[in-house]
């Protein structure tokens, strides 16, 4: 999956492929620093179908319910 | 919700009261769970139980009085079930019989227990078992007093010694030949030892002494006083109990053991300076509260044993074993598949709850459950204690939502749908085009106008034909998400508003189209003049059915749960049917007891799978089609592929085929509809300039993709503004396997990502999603 997303998203502005970088989420007043595919350049973050429901899905709900 | 009313609902629950027979039983026998185990034969469960509140198992198999008989549910319908008979099975039919002892460390205080008879002997034993030094002073020559003139046929000597055998696994003194009283040629007096040990136990049976012999005070009717709960007598130190105390008319061998462990008990109590009366209601027989529903229930005779000097056979002892209704409420985990789901009742349920909104730290277990609750009030309807989950579970989302604990997945899309329908999409409140005032005023609601916007504009105009002086219309939404979320300042804002509107008509009579709306204008506007649109047709009679009416239909209707008390309305749902020659049949729970569609109290959106099992549970109740009067009832259960109509599809009919079969609009086109509905009827009714449709932008969804979409409650105008975002400012990703484009758009707490691709004639959706947590950057 990894390799997937470093060989074809790239960020459409500027037109480079993506890499891990340092993303900070935050959720009903909790914030984690996390390693994300952004753009190098610009920063946009990409978060992918996977992450989105399954990891970040879980943290959501424990946050929820504390 | 305090400590108080906690503790109120909590007694409104009677299922964990014991049945009948329990509270009847002096010692408190579990004789459901004993019977219970007889009916998978296994005896030895069921032995166990008995051995748990009887020290001679053996000997009370063989002559208990069984006063739990008198209370046994099973007297209603036929018999009360054979205890006694069960327990001698249970005995017979366990080579052993288990007691874990737990040695207590000694204490230093002395007991005198003065005769070994059945009562003395439990006295013995339950404070032996504490630790207390135990001296037993016997007048015969061996211990058990009376039962020992019981025939060997009716209690086998085996039987007694087997059972005796525990006197000598506890460190007891037995001291037999003592004749003990007060009389002056007595060897041993009563004062003495009263005076040498820290307690006594009096527990001499029926023998023919004199009361005024013992030296103790003495009632109205001659005999020593004792105290009924306690059994303490005139002397602080010494109690008394068993045959003595019931006299030999009154003589019951299951009470002699229960004065034992009273005496034990408040012994006890007496040593250990504690109160000798407090919380002491449940100890003996009492009469239990707990209600069991009997109906269908047949009778059937109690099974004789083919030879009552063996007792039953096994078979004999299943067969009756199976009589017993296993006594407990339940009624409304029975009807409420929510309440079944968590696998409890109501009486656990309320302390979680309490649990739940009172902690401060931690992980809040009870959220799912009270997310959960429709809200529709059918408990209340069958538990004998009116208990109400529903308020309880709304009361509880209240203070979530004042705490600022409530999980915001859960009700945010239905309340972003109901702000919707509040705004000036789809909001909006005329007079009758040609009049400067209403008599009445249309308020069709939210969904209706979302499922059945034709309906509702052909509604309008049947509306205005009949009544002439004056029919206005509100479109919006009456509230109910943001009341059924526990959100108090929301729905307050959203009925102001509806007030407000309803005051510049003129305040005037109300036809509701949705009987929700209907309850809710009911309840917050006492004085506001409301009726349904159903009660109104039945008067006003129906619109012309035109010269092909429908072939008539056979339908069984499922009431809306927020009907619940509107016999008037139900009643008239019925003559209209009546009247468009349809046959109706009635479920078996319908009027006051109707289960809700999983809509109610917006389960639907915080927990679909309980949601589900309702509606395949209601569908199933019938084969026929239903018939609803409400939009989310048609569309919830076609959603589940069960047919449906609602009334309006057979007031209104179409050449639309399969109208039962057809499953509602999903959420986009639900806004859709409902700002299409305005439109259409600002221009064609009142002639105004109505907003333009604001979308320019096209989406191509699959049905695929547009399954994922309802699924996930992602709207197209969030796709929209995704795409727009990404397309005005370049900020998006590109997929080089297949060249489309990834972007995400946050417009309020969700963060919405769209995989899409430009074509010729709009945007090709490939897939969307969402997540809640925010990114904050880096
Ligand atoms: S109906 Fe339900 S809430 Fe009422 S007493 Fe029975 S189990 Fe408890
Ligand atoms: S039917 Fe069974 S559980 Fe109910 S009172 Fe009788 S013996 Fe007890
Ligand atoms: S869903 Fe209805 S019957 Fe079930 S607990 Fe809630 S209010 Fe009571
Ligand atoms: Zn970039």
């Amino acid at each position: 999956m990894d390799k997937q997303v470093q060989n074809i998203i790239i960020c459409n502005t500027c037109d480079i492929p993506l890499a891990l970088g340092k993303v900070t989420l935050a959720y009903l007043g909790n914030e984690f620093p996390v390693e994300l595919y952004k753009c190098p350049q610009c920063g946009l973050v990409y978060i992918p179908e996977e992450l989105a429901k399954g990891k970040m899905d879980q943290v959501e709900k424990a946050l929820e319910d504390k | 919700m305090e400590q108080k009313v906690l503790k109120e609902r909590e007694q409104q629950c009677v299922q964990e009261q014991p049945p009948g027979c329990t509270a009847a039983c002096p010692v408190h026998v579990d004789v459901r769970g004993m019977v219970a185990a007889i009916q998978k034969e296994d005896y030895k469960a069921g032995v166990q139980l008995l051995y748990k509140m009887v020290p001679f198992p053996r000997i009370i198999s063989r002559i208990c009085d069984q006063p739990c008989q008198q209370a046994c549910k099973r007297q209603e319908i036929d018999e009360s079930i054979a205890v006694n008979e069960l327990e001698k099975s249970c005995v017979d039919n366990s080579n052993e019989l288990i007691l874990n002892i737990t040695p207590m460390p000694p204490k230093d205080k002395t007991i005198a227990i003065i005769g070994a008879g059945l009562s003395g002997l439990t006295a013995a034993v339950e404070l032996g078992k504490k630790g207390y030094h135990v001296v037993i002073f016997e007048a015969k020559k061996l211990v058990g007093g009376s039962i020992r003139n019981i025939p060997e046929h009716q209690l086998p000597r085996q039987n007694i010694a087997d059972d005796f055998a525990i006197l000598k696994r506890i460190p007891l003194e037995i001291n037999l030949h003592v004749i003990v009283n007060n009389h002056k040629d007595a060897r041993t007096s009563l004062d003495h030892i009263s005076a040498t040990f820290d307690a006594v136990y009096l527990a001499t049976g029926c023998i023919e002494t004199n009361p005024h012999d013992w030296g103790l005070a003495l009632d109205v009717g001659g005999g020593i006083a004792i105290h009924p709960v306690t059994l303490a007598t005139s002397v602080p130190n010494i109690f008394a109990g068993g045959s003595l105390y019931l006299g030999p008319d009154h003589k019951s061998p299951i009470t002699s053991i229960s004065h034992g462990k009273i005496a034990a008990n408040s012994i006890d109590r007496f040593l250990q300076n504690a109160s000798l009366t407090a919380s002491r209601e449940k100890e003996g027989a009492f009469t239990s509260l707990l209600y069991t529903n009997i109906a269908g229930v047949e009778p059937q005779r109690r099974v004789r044993s083919a030879d009552p000097n063996k007792g039953y056979t096994t078979e004999e002892a299943v067969k009756e074993a199976k009589r017993c209704l296993l006594c407990e409420c339940l009624e409304c985990v029975k009807v409420c598949e929510y309440l079944a789901h968590f696998h409890a009742y109501p009486k656990r349920y309320v302390r979680e709850v309490y649990n739940n909104s009172s902690i401060v730290m931690g992980v809040h277990h009870a959220n799912k459950m009270i997310n959960a609750c429709n809200l529709c009030g059918l408990c209340e309807q069958v538990c004998p204690g009116n208990l109400n989950m529903g308020e309880i579970c709304q009361e509880a989302r209240r203070i979530m939502v004042k705490k600022g604990k409530m999980p915001p997945r859960v009700h945010d899309f239905a309340l972003r749908d109901m702000q919707f329908s509040t705004s000036e999409k789809f909001a909006f409140s005329r007079h009758q085009p040609g009049f400067a005032s209403s008599s009445t005023v249309f308020f069709p609601g939210c969904q209706l106008s979302a499922s059945s916007p034709e309906h509702v504009k052909s509604m309008y105009q049947f509306l205005c034909k009949k009544i002439t002086d004056g029919v206005g219309l509100m479109l919006g939404c009456c509230g109910v998400p943001a009341d059924w979320a526990g959100q108090e300042n929301l729905f307050k804002e959203t009925s102001k508003a509806i007030e407000d509107n309803w005051r510049k008509l003129g305040s005037p009579r109300v036809i509701t189209g949705c009987p929700t709306c209907y309850s809710v204008f009911k309840r917050e506007w006492p004085s506001m003049d409301v009726e349904s649109i159903w009660t109104v047709l039945d008067k006003i009679g129906l619109p012309d059915q035109g010269e092909e009416p429908l072939a008539p239909l056979k339908l069984v209707v499922h009431d809306a749960c927020t009907t619940r008390h509107e016999a008037a309305l139900q009643q008239s749902i019925r003559k209209i049917l009546h009247t468009l020659g349809h046959q109706v049949e009635e479920l078996e729970n319908s009027n006051e007891f109707t289960e809700c569609c999983g809509y109610g109290g917006l389960m639907l959106f915080a927990n679909k799978e309980i949601a589900h099992k309702m509606i395949k549970k209601r569908s199933q109740q019938s084969e026929n089609d239903f018939l609803t009067y409400c939009a989310m009832c048609r569309d919830n259960f076609a959603s589940q592929g069960k047919q449906s109509y609602h009334l309006l599809d057979l007031i209104f009919p179409t050449r639309q085929q399969d109208v039962a079969g057809k499953k509602g609009p999903g959420y986009s086109e639900r806004q859709e509809n409902r700002a299409r509905l305005k439109r259409t009827l600002q221009k064609e009714v009142w002639g105004e300039l109505a907003d333009k449709e604001q979308c320019n932008v096209t989406l191509i969804i699959s049905e695929n993709v547009r399954q994922t979409l309802e699924e996930l409650m992602i709207l197209d105008s969030d796709i929209i503004a995704v795409i727009s975002q990404a397309e005005h400012t370049g900020n998006k990703f590109k997929n080089m396997e297949n060249n489309s484009y990834i972007a995400s758009f946050k417009p309020a707490s969700v963060t919405y990502w769209v995989e899409y691709s430009p074509q010729e004639d709009g945007f090709l959706v490939h897939n969307a999603y969402s997540h809640r947590l925010e990114i904050k950057g880096s």
